[in-house]
């Protein structure tokens, strides 16, 4: 099992977490045009790093979401940060 | 074969005889015996065949890295197929059988495929069967195939019993370098544990030897009982047979033959790999014939089970350490002659060796006995990502230098030297590991000779020679992992100890470039075979994925409920023991004519508070939620981003600040993470908050034109009448000291209320209503006939009537889609080139003539314009009591207007049905508004 | 290329094996060809059979970073099968499994496609509905199809669990008559020998660094071995996509995950067909040589590592205890992993790029080894034309913007 840390519960098993998104993703505003090809843009596209990934994950067990930093070959994590800190 | 028991020496208990069986024969073994060591002493020389030429096979070594002693055993009535005869120890009555062979190993009827290997070598299979169809010729391969046989009768104790654990320093092998750097770590204050695969540690000491006049016994004690006295964990029987990511190393322990090991996942800080070395074959013409046999192996059958392996074994080794197994065959009384490899060298014999010979010169003797080198076992380190070296001095792989993660010590670092393997091993368990110390060990490569004569083995199970490497190498299948899949190399279930190296060497050899620019070897778990069942553990039978379980079970159990899983749930089918259609027909007859009492308490409860709760929830809605006044309800959806219904379920507005979500019993966990995710991402997380109370309520629906009559007799402080509390609204209040809330919800489309109370006071509230009820002449329904109710309505339910393209839209739900002028989930989304298309698929009702069977579900609506295809499906079908056979239906829309007749089909079989409304009970709603 | 044959292989017996050529040259690479493809997996090397065979595009490199096959070809569970519910699919996958029904004689090399059949099992009365749907949207679309009930499960299949105290009791099954296993190295080193009979370059030991790009179209590519121009570029290297994408300069629709696989060791034959549970998300077949080849769900960590972790292992090996409990005892020889690039839909991207001149054949997800014959034929089939085959239309990147998604992750089976 994977270790994963919570910033608010600490390290958990990583059955205990459900991957949200790529960090950094960012609502258009629907209330103006946007195209088909923005939206497919938001809705699908991804980095899909091999390597160095920022993701938001939620841990499941308190329900918070957080920016979670990994590589995606040797599985190293890099560091877990609270959602609002990140946003900062 | 002329292998003997002596009289003394070996770990063995000679007090305690056991007697097995094998191939037909009665044998005698003592306690503490595998049966390789057993078989050995008994003087059973040919314990198998080869997988693909049926050739005769003996015994290699004597432990984990045995390629050709695979058994069926039978032991307490039960079939335990592919046990290894040199890692198995003997139990009383234990009956084992050789596989791939029959009648015996000794007597192989197959043999004679031998005669055949000209044309079946390496990869013959892909070129021919081409013709005149593959399938021809597989059944009989098949059968050919295999090595023990599955028991179909399924074994009762098979629960593995399953263990996290943790510790400091891991230390994986109890030899001198193992329990030496367990001590040290130990008295250094570590929490550490110690694990072995054997039965008695102290791994290759017994023939090796720790120093003269100190019994190696006494010493493995010494380390023990210090290890112990530190804290330290030591645990036997227990192989570590995978390294996972983050430290996370999986151990396997044996709980005795025929009981399911037990599981180990241990979380080590660090981990010691003291896993020790193997003695590799040495690659030579007829090196497979029994009588055969590492030279270490005889040195553990000798010093573990007191079993001299031969009278007058000849050696042939290429390395300096081989020197002290030499020397304690001689003194246990083996005419040893040893002889230097040459080119050209052969076995001799039929079915076991009875000598070698050069050129014209033969030498006689019982067994050979070959080492070819030591390669470090290096599998966990290749399993962690950890990379290997090549040392050209002892022509092995050796692991890189150590991470703070993991160290070898030892054989398995290369370090053969016994005094050097306990001064690194010291170093690690302290914590301050010194470099690989030089060594004294010296090996004179065997060169492979490509081309060479004799029929030369490199892998013995899958019978892959010298010859066959040679083909591949001329068929340009050059890499190691091809080379491995094209030969089949190391694919057996020895996964290559033996012959990897060899076959690396090999290749090496017929392209010219030196061993590690052919490649390494890679491993992955697991270490040695593994039985499934260590993964199932005690999650068996209803403990997997265990079913959710209602407040008000027991209540109705007593009723005779027929209690089935929906959506993850036990919940009541219908009630009594009669039969299940006609029950099923009079429950949804009675709901309509007087009513029902239903058990609604897995329906999702998903508080929603905060100043800024109505603005995300009419964000996460699809309908507007913002004019949704306190005390009020409304029937919405919730959205994917892509448009599609995810979940629907009405919102209850309870004040300013609050709202409770209902959704769908099977989507609870979905609809919650969903809420928190959009809850925490871009919304101020301090103003909303989300609160699952799905299980601490409680729920009883009562439904039918009775439903008043029978809650008014509660005793509650709720004001029922229909001015005071139309449909569609929410009140709360009290029954005596309960707490109670009362949504005027209907899923069944009669006048219905569903009442809430705290979970731990449900029995109390089903006593009322049913006691009430009865009064009434309205009794409990259950989940299917609450199903046609709703179908009679045309209500859908989520993942049943929609599917991964339905959009509101398609289900009639059109104004927000048009109209909406907040943003909210999934809006964009609907004005797509697909959202908009014509011919989508929408919900309708299917009109089947009263007397005639229900539609299938499933049944699929079909054109023949301009060729055949499907025009969407049957999603819902019963038959109703009090409307006839219905069904719902997703069906694209040109072809789906109100009065068209349409084709289904199903099995086969077609109808012409009429579409129809998908309401077909009440439709102006005024049983509803009651 | 010298042909394979029970004749040949009876005199290359006597001969000692001396006159087996090469399965495949090694050339050095070139400074130009006509196509450019980058990976030599099963999708990439079918891509260069069939511009070769059906196309007469010959002028080809297929440049690999490691050793051909080597990657999610030479790591599946060998299942082949087009029990798809849409017709898009249906007809996709089909054209897969009509093109492996020839492959063995096409190519001259013996792929074992073994048709013996391929089970979903139904464990409940919602399920049977859903499989009745499946069974009927088949029907519909042409494919081979029956449906089970119990008693016909446990005829073909008497290992499964039919006990009572079965947490999944198993109702019936939809069964594809066609679908199968084949063999997954075959696969590939038959499309490599036959393409590589054509005249097609496969360069191995070559990693692709980067695009050569001018005014905006990519006209080749830089690798290890230096510049290799081409008059087209495809991509298939699966799990890479996004990285392969991301040195164009655009990105895909596309998460990588591992998925995990596992044998056993072998054992006389016990399972003769395909089964899948979806209840437990576990499926399995028994291979040629004795070993139980199963798998299950991805691990839902992104991930590029080629391994799994033990919560899926344990999820995925309990799951097959729970309907083939027979099986407790088997061992587990090895397991390892695979890196599977997963569409939105779980329907794969055949096609053009973003880039002008760049080629996609990708998003297979878990289920990319039935469709190598069909992906390299119709992607060989959009490049030469310049059209798309009616096939490969629906699949091609635009989807992702009209909306029309083919979602199909009911029907791969297993949990995306």
């Amino acid at each position: 099992m994977q270790i994963f840390t919570c910033p608010f519960c600490g390290s958990r098993d990583e059955r205990e977490f459900h991957f949200i998104a790529e960090a950094g993703k960012t609502r258009p505003d629907t209330l103006t045009q946007i195209s088909d090809e923005d939206w497919a843009a938001y809705l699908h596209s991804h980095r899909n790093e091999k390597g160095h990934v920022r993701e938001i994950w939620m841990h499941t067990t308190c329900g918070e979401l957080f920016l979670l930093e990994r590589d995606s070959v040797t599985m190293e994590v890099l560091g877990s940060t609270a959602l609002r800190e990140a946003s900062q | 074969m002329t292998a003997r028991r002596l009289d003394s020496g070996g770990l063995i208990d000679r007090s305690n005889p056991i007697s097995f069986w094998f191939d037909g024969k009665t044998y005698e073994g003592f306690e503490g015996d595998t049966l390789a060591s057993a078989f050995l002493a008994n003087g059973v020389s040919i314990v198998g065949r080869s997988f693909k030429y049926h050739r005769p096979r003996g015994l290699w070594s004597a432990w984990v890295d045995e390629p050709n002693a695979i058994m069926n055993i039978r032991l307490n009535g039960k079939e335990h197929p592919n046990c290894l005869a040199t890692t198995t120890y003997i139990e009383e009555g234990m009956a084992a059988r050789s596989v791939n062979a029959f009648p015996t190993a000794k007597y192989d009827t197959k043999g004679g495929l031998d005669l055949f290997h000209r044309f079946l070598g390496a990869g013959f299979y892909y070129k021919t069967f081409i013709w005149p169809d593959w399938h021809l010729f597989e059944p009989a391969i098949r059968k050919m195939a295999g090595l023990g046989a599955v028991d179909r009768e399924v074994l009762e104790d098979f629960q593995s019993a399953q263990h996290h654990a943790k510790c400091d320093v891991l230390v994986v092998g109890g030899g001198a370098a193992g329990l030496t750097a367990a001590r040290a770590a130990a008295e250094a204050g570590k929490d550490v544990v110690l694990v072995d695969d054997q039965r008695v540690l102290g791994g290759s000491l017994y023939r090796c030897g720790v120093a003269a006049d100190l019994d190696p016994s006494d010493w493995v004690a010494a380390q023990k009982d210090a290890i112990e006295a530190s804290g330290g964990r030591i645990l036997t029987h227990t192989t570590a047979y995978g390294i996972y990511d983050h430290g996370l190393v999986a151990l396997v322990q044996s709980q005795g033959f025929g009981r399911a090991p037990a599981l180990l996942r241990m979380r080590a800080e660090q981990v010691i790999m003291a896993t020790g070395a193997l003695d590799l074959p040495i690659t030579f013409s007829k090196n497979d014939l029994p009588g055969t046999m590492s030279l270490s192996a005889a040195g553990e059958y000798l010093a573990r089970y007191g079993v001299l392996t031969a009278k007058k074994p000849l050696v042939m080794r290429n390395n300096s350490l081989a020197s002290a197994t030499v020397e304690n065959l001689r003194a246990a009384g083996a005419k040893v002659e040893e002889i230097e490899h040459v080119d050209g060298i052969t076995n001799q014999g039929r079915k076991h060796t009875t000598g070698l010979r050069i050129g014209k010169e033969s030498i006689d003797a019982d067994a050979v006995l070959v080492s070819g080198g030591l390669t470090p076992l290096v599998h966990l380190w290749r399993h962690a990502g950890g990379k290997l070296d090549w040392c050209e001095t002892r022509q092995a792989f050796l692991p890189k230098p150590a991470t703070d993660a993991m160290i070898a010590i030892g054989a398995a670092n290369g370090t053969y030297d016994l005094a050097q393997a306990i001064e690194e091993a010291e170093a690690a368990g302290k914590g301050t590991p010194i470099d690989r110390p030089e060594t004294s060990y010296i090996t004179t490569p065997i060169e492979t000779k490509p081309g060479s004569k004799g029929r030369q083995w490199i892998d013995f199970q899958h019978d892959v020679t010298l010859k066959d490497i040679e083909v591949a190498a001329r068929e340009n299948y050059v890499s190691v992992e091809h080379l491995k899949r094209y030969t089949t190399l190391g694919m057996a279930s020895d996964q290559g100890k033996t012959s990897n190296m060899a076959g690396l060497t090999a290749m090496a050899a017929l392209r010219g470039k030196p061993i590690p620019q052919v490649g390494t070897t890679t491993s992955r778990p697991p270490f040695m075979p593994v039985p499934l069942e260590i993964y199932h553990g005690a999650k068996t039978k209803q403990l997997w994925s265990p079913v959710k379980r209602l407040p008000l079970e027991d209540k109705h159990r007593d009723l005779d409920a027929a209690l089935c899983e929906y959506g993850g749930w036990l919940r009541p089918g219908w009630y009594g023991k009669g039969d299940r259609d006609e029950t099923i027909q009079k429950e949804a007859k009675a709901a309509r004519d007087t009513g029902g009492i239903f058990d609604g308490s897995t329906l999702g409860k998903i508080e929603v508070m905060g100043p800024d709760a109505e603005a995300f929830l009419n964000f996460v809605y699809y309908n507007t939620i913002k004019t949704l006044k306190p005390g009020s309800i409304r029937y919405g959806f919730m959205l994917t981003e892509g448009g599609i219904v995810y979940d629907d379920g009405v919102v209850t507005r309870v004040d300013q600040n609050r709202f409770i979500v209902s959704c769908s019993s099977s989507h609870v966990d979905g609809v919650r993470t969903h809420l928190e995710a959009w809850r925490q991402d871009g919304n101020d997380p301090d103003r909303i908050f989300v609160h699952d109370q799905t299980t601490a309520w409680a729920t009883v629906t009562v439904t039918g034109p009775k439903a008043r009559d029978v809650l008014g007799r509660l005793d509650t402080t709720i004001d029922l009448s229909a001015e005071a509390f139309p449909h569609m609204t929410y009140r709360e209040g009290a029954m005596g000291t309960i707490s109670l809330r009362i949504a005027r919800v209907s899923f069944s489309g009669d006048l219905s209320y569903e009442v809430s109370v705290p979970a731990g006071h449900a029995e109390t509230l089903w006593d009322a209503i049913t006691a009430a009820g009865k009064e009434q002449g309205v009794g409990p329904i259950g989940l299917e006939a609450m199903s046609i109710l709703r179908a009679e309505k045309g209500f859908i339910i989520i993942g049943k009537d929609t599917d991964g393209e339905t959009m509101p839209h398609d289900l009639g739900f059109t104004i927000p889609r048009a109209k909406k002028k907040a943003a909210f989930i999934g809006d964009r989304s609907l004005h797509t080139e697909k959202a908009n298309a014509e011919d989508r698929k929408v919900l309708v009702g299917l009109s089947v003539a009263d007397g005639d069977p229900p539609l299938a579900t499933g049944a699929h609506a079909f054109t023949e314009t301009p060729t055949r295809r499907s025009l969407g499906y049957v999603t819902s079908s019963y038959q109703s009591p009090n409307v006839g056979p219905i069904a719902l239906a997703i069906i694209e829309a040109p072809h789906a207007k109100v009065g068209d007749t349409i084709k289904i089909w199903h099995k086969e079989e077609v109808r012409e049905i009429t579409i129809c409304d998908p309401c077909r009970f009440d439709p102006e709603g005024g049983r509803l508004h009651a | 290329m010298k042909r394979y044959s029970a004749w040949q292989l009876f005199r290359e017996g006597l001969r000692g094996g001396k006159g087996w050529g090469k399965a495949w040259r090694t050339p050095k690479p070139k400074k130009q060809y006509d196509v450019a493809i980058i990976g030599a997996g099963g999708h990439g090397l079918s891509t260069a059979y069939y511009l070769a065979k059906n196309h007469g595009i010959t002028d080809i490199a297929v440049i690999e970073k490691g050793w051909l096959g080597g990657g999610n070809t030479g790591r599946n569970t060998t299942a082949i099968r087009s029990n798809y519910f849409y017709p898009e699919s249906a007809q996709l996958y089909d054209l897969s499994v009509r093109l492996y029904e020839g492959l063995s004689k096409d190519l001259n090399y013996n792929v074992m496609f073994s048709q013996r059949g391929m089970m979903v099992l139904a464990h409940s009365e919602p399920e049977m509905e859903m499989a009745a749907r499946q069974y009927n949207a088949m029907r519909l679309n042409g494919i081979d199809a029956e449906f089970l009930d119990a008693k016909e499960v446990r005829k073909r299949a008497p290992i499964l669990n039919y006990r009572d105290d079965a947490r999944y009791p198993i109702h019936g099954a939809v069964n594809q008559p066609r679908g199968g296993t084949g063999r997954h190295d075959a696969v590939a080193w038959g499309y490599a020998r036959a393409a590589d009979a054509l005249g097609v370059d496969i360069i191995q030991n070559c990693e692709v660094t980067d695009f050569l790009m001018e005014g905006g179209r990519c006209v080749g590519v830089n690798t290890a071995f230096g510049e290799i121009r081409a008059g087209m570029v495809a991509a298939t290297v699966a799990g890479h996509s996004s990285v392969i994408a991301g040195m164009a300069g655009f990105k895909l629709p596309i998460h990588s995950y591992a998925l995990q696989a596992f044998v056993s060791e072998p054992y006389k034959p016990v399972l003769d067909t395909v089964v899948l549970s979806p209840a437990v998300g576990t499926y399995i077949s028994q291979s040629d040589k004795g070993g139980l080849v199963f798998g299950g769900a991805l691990d839902r960590v992104p991930s590029y590592g080629q391994r799994g972790n033990m919560p899926v292992q344990e999820a995925v090996i309990g799951g097959l205890l729970e309907f083939m409990p027979a099986l407790s005892k088997v061992k587990l020889l090895r397991h390892w992993g695979g890196i599977v690039d997963v569409t939105p839909d779980s329907s794969p991207i055949i096609g053009p790029s973003a880039v002008d001149g760049l080629y996609l054949n990708c998003g297979w997800g878990t289920g990319g080894f039935k469709a190598i014959p069909a992906g390299g034929y119709l992607l060989a089939h959009r490049m030469a034309t310049g059209q798309h085959h009616e096939i490969s239309r629906p699949f091609d990147l635009d989807r992702f913007t009209t909306g029309r998604l083919i979602d199909e992750s009911a029907a791969s089976g297993i949990a995306h």
